[in-house]
């Protein structure tokens, strides 16, 4: 085991809180729906750039608080976050070198799959099923991922966060 | 999960939670605010003072309302004195803003800028100027949800202005539909019928406007009527609403119900 210095953290901290503000930011009613989940994208990111600082827990602790935030049943985000953080801690060196539109599609799957946990987490409380544009923010967050991909490297590489 | 749906055991944790994140509602909130206040800043000196005499003759025409229904509450308990019933001792309203911060898009939620540290409670029936909004969900220090009459998980009890009729509302999910349950076939209720609270279930103080019958189909091969009403409240418009807090538990309710009753009307 080598020791890395762990330092940028507060980094991390604000791209996190920046998720959360474009999460309740306002929109007008018609794009409220089409929404991504901006703070699946960035934790997505954090987990295949720093694996070994950003993982599961800490998924699930900003599930948790955005269950908080938007008012969904508590820990409804954190099982759909920190399931994903899983899977993309498990694939994340063979995601890593895949080219951007490649990694793309592999956010876009991720996506889906928070997607489909918060509709069975709906369909099991009772709540009426959602439409198909229930599905659209995981399309919508995967063409946003470059954006948000190469936006956080830079910021990364910047700060030099480890 | 199970915990937070079927039990309150988890308030205390989202209490918490909400307050630490208060200030990325605040900072959500943020830009409509400023351009509210730069509107209201550099507003000319007529409009001010138009809106001023719009405003006073409102409010003169309010004060002379006002003064019949003190008349006719001092009737109304008199009344009911002769009647020997008790009588439901006023409500003081508390006003707060709503924040424009975008929740789930899949419930009828809205935020607050009033919570726990102002006397907000979970359960709180919510009004605006129109009508019945819905009621307190979600309690943070100093933010709270309310839950809309028209979020599907959600149901009033009200009754017809007219004649009495009592009927349970239920919300569609759709923002301007509310749906009458257990009417049969035979009872009187008419499009343009007015619903009020019945309060019953002792949540929502009785005789607040909740809805107008929008539609009534009668298919006489089905037991119930089915009934649509639009609410009455502007759930998507309203700036500022109104918390109703009951000061004084009536007499008779508190001694039928025990405290603590799951109510009819429970949010989920």
């Amino acid at each position: 085991m080598t020791i890395v210095r762990h330092h940028g953290g507060w980094v991390i901290l604000v791209s996190i809180i920046i998720g959360y503000l474009l999460t309740v930011l306002p929109l007008p009613a018609e794009a409220e729906q089409l929404r991504p989940d901006w703070s699946a994208l960035i934790i997505i990111y954090w987990v295949l750039a720093l694996p070994q600082r950003v993982g599961v827990g800490v998924a699930w602790l900003v599930g948790l608080f955005q269950d908080a935030l938007v008012g969904t049943l508590l820990g409804a985000h954190a099982l759909a976050f920190a399931l994903v953080a899983y899977l993309t801690l498990k694939l994340h060196q063979r995601i890593r070198v895949f080219p951007l539109w490649q990694q793309a599609l592999s956010v876009l799957v991720l996506l889906l799959l928070i997607r489909l946990l918060l509709y069975w987490i709906n369909g099991l409380i009772g709540r009426p099923a959602a439409d198909w544009v229930f599905w659209t923010p995981a399309l919508i967050g995967t063409l946003f991922w470059p954006v948000v991909f190469v936006f956080l490297r830079e910021i990364r590489r910047r700060y030099r966060v480890q | 999960m199970t915990v937070d749906h079927r039990q309150d055991l988890l308030e205390p944790v989202r209490y918490t939670l909400s307050a630490a994140l208060y200030p990325v509602r605040v900072l959500a909130n943020l830009p409509s605010e400023t351009s509210d206040f730069m509107v209201d800043r550099f507003k000319t000196r007529r409009e001010l003072r138009e809106e001023n005499a719009r405003l006073r003759a409102q409010h003169l025409l309010y004060e002379a309302r006002l003064q019949k229904l003190d008349a006719l509450e001092v009737e109304n308990i008199r009344l009911r004195e002769l009647l020997d019933s008790a009588y439901e001792v006023g409500e003081s309203v508390l006003i707060a803003e709503l924040m424009r911060v975008d929740l789930d898009p899949y419930t009828h939620l809205l935020q607050i800028d009033k919570g726990g540290e102002a006397g907000v409670y979970r359960g709180q029936p919510v009004l605006d100027a129109h009508g019945v909004m819905g009621q307190v969900d979600k309690v943070g220090p100093f933010s709270a949800m309310v839950r809309l009459i028209t979020d599907p998980s959600h149901a009033i009890p009200v009754q017809v202005n007219r004649n009495g009729i009592r009927s349970v509302a239920i919300g569609t999910g759709n923002l301007n539909l509310l749906e009458l349950s257990s009417l049969p076939n035979n009872s009187d209720i008419r499009a343009g019928d007015l619903l009020v609270t019945s309060g019953l279930g002792g949540r929502f103080p009785k005789g607040y406007p909740v809805a107008r019958v929008k539609k009534v189909e009668i298919d006489p091969g089905q037991p119930f009527a089915e009934v649509t009403a639009t609410p009455l409240a502007n759930l998507n418009r309203s700036q500022q609403v109104l918390l109703v807090r009951r000061d004084e538990t009536p007499r008779q309710a508190a001694a039928d119900a025990p405290p603590g009753e799951p109510s009819a009307e429970a949010a989920e």
